[in-house]
């Protein structure tokens, strides 16, 4: 009997990449949303280190940090390969996944906590950072190729909440316009089944990211209500 | 592999990211063609292969290039499985926690990275408190690895987490002396410090560690014009 539980945070783009590759394998598992501000003690003793989600708990045996789960799911349940067979092509997504998770998703991040006068800079690295990703897409249905891979499940992020947020704030930084082939990507995206299980309420983002928020210094307020990592801290 | 399969390494001789691959190669006896990169004037080749990080090391493989020192870790063994040892174990879960900690090594290595901009007197402390934070925690992990005292450090069965620690703590004595305090403790340490102190005795390991005083002038060079790794 496998037990598979998920430790993890509604809002988290880790968490969602995790729920995303559990559904695309069609795997069961009990969903645990954390109290980010009370933390339980299951978590702290399964995550010492870094004593954040997501956890995956498989058969009890704990796996931390979302990069890893999602390897250690491919590896553990062989239907459905988020990852592609070639050694090549493997080293290939490997590298983008890290380019998203690490390049990515810090620069996009920043322009939603941009003061007025930081988000001209913020949205320029963030622009320069989506190019190189529209041209590694290409003509590809998906980073994965016909069906999605590790890059789009860790591209989630760009797929669907910044979007939502960015709507939200009226932020400019992803638009149909400069970036064609990833908004189609997204749109996509969004609309695969495994995705669209595991999205966060769009309604509940928006009322967390309200539009006065653009332009105050309640930076810290506001992220420890959400309880939020800082901009570059994830 | 195949008959021709031509492996070449672009690399920097103190690169702690390139140690680890050449290592990896020299442990899985892969033979391999080494090019020197001089990082103020990149190669075309270089910026070619790796147009978007524009860094070494990157491994070519019959003519295709691999990026990121911990992906080519892995490309590597899976690759040439048969070739010596496995880098990486069978099982997937032993397989989470050696990518868990080689993630963590990662960040410790860019905790001692901080050690050398040239920053006023409380960033460096700061960043010395952290680095040691992040030791002492990596050494309450790698207990987990090794119930005994001290890591069985045998030629035959080094891993990515032996390339890790020696790449990223093997040249402790050298940053020790540019930055005159210590990086490796060997009292808050001690699994660490007979752990790095085995690694550096092997000879594949003594094949790769630069220089000690051109990687000392170097790094003087780097603490003294704040240059990012």
């Amino acid at each position: 009997m496998e037990e598979v539980k998920l430790f993890g945070y509604w809002v988290s783009p880790f968490c969602r990449s995790v729920e995303i590759a559990l559904k695309i394998k069609g795997i069961q598992y009990e969903y645990i949303e954390e109290d980010l501000t009370n933390k339980s003690p299951q978590l702290l003793q399964y995550n010492p280190v870094y004593k954040k989600i997501p956890v995956l708990l498989h058969n009890g045996k704990p796996i931390a940090e979302s990069m890893v789960i999602l390897e250690y799911i491919d590896e553990t349940w062989k239907n459905n390969p988020i990852l592609p067979k070639d050694p090549f092509e493997k080293a290939r997504a490997r590298f983008w996944a890290n380019f998203v998770d690490q390049k990515c998703f810090p620069a996009l991040w920043k322009t939603i906590w941009s003061t007025s006068e930081q988000y001209e800079q913020n949205k320029a690295e963030a622009l320069e950072r989506l190019k190189v990703l529209e041209n590694e897409l290409g003509g590809k249905r998906f980073f994965g190729g016909d069906s999605i891979g590790m890059v789009d499940i860790v591209a989630n992020f760009i797929g669907f909440s910044f979007r939502t947020i960015q709507e939200a704030l009226k932020l400019d930084v992803f638009t149909e316009d400069n970036f064609p082939k990833l908004w189609e990507w997204a749109e996509n995206f969004v609309n695969c089944s495994p995705v669209k299980k595991c999205l966060p309420p769009q309604d509940k983002l928006i009322a967390n990211f309200p539009p006065a928020y653009m332009g105050k210094t309640l930076v810290s307020s506001f992220q420890s209500r959400l309880q939020l990592p800082p901009p570059g801290g994830c | 592999m195949g008959e021709e399969d031509r492996v070449i390494l672009h690399g920097m001789w103190a690169s702690t990211y390139v140690k680890r691959v050449e290592l990896a190669l020299k442990i899985k006896g892969i033979p391999f063609e080494y090019v020197e990169e001089d990082l103020s004037n990149k190669s075309a080749l270089l910026l070619k292969y790796n147009p978007v990080q524009k860094k070494v090391p990157v491994l070519v493989h019959n003519g295709k290039p691999i990026c990121e020192s911990l992906v080519i870790l892995e490309y590597i063994d899976e690759t040439w499985p048969s070739h010596g040892l496995q880098l990486l174990p069978k099982d997937p879960y032993e397989r989470a926690r050696v990518r868990f900690w080689a993630a963590y090594i990662q960040q410790l290595l860019e905790s001692m990275a901080k050690l050398f901009n040239p920053d006023h007197k409380e960033a460096q402390e700061k960043a010395l408190e952290e680095m040691y934070e992040k030791q002492r925690i990596l050494e309450e992990g790698m207990r987990e690895f090794f119930p005994e005292e001290s890591p069985n450090v045998h030629p035959e069965k080094l891993g990515i987490l032996d390339i890790m620690i020696v790449s990223t703590l093997g040249a402790f004595r050298a940053q020790e002396e540019v930055l005159g305090v210590k990086t490796l403790d060997p009292e808050k340490n001690p699994l660490l410090f007979s752990w790095v102190e085995a690694l550096i005795q092997l000879p594949v390991v003594k094949e790769i560690i630069p220089p000690f005083e051109k990687l000392v002038s170097l790094l003087q060079f780097i603490k003294q014009n704040g240059i990012r790794f």
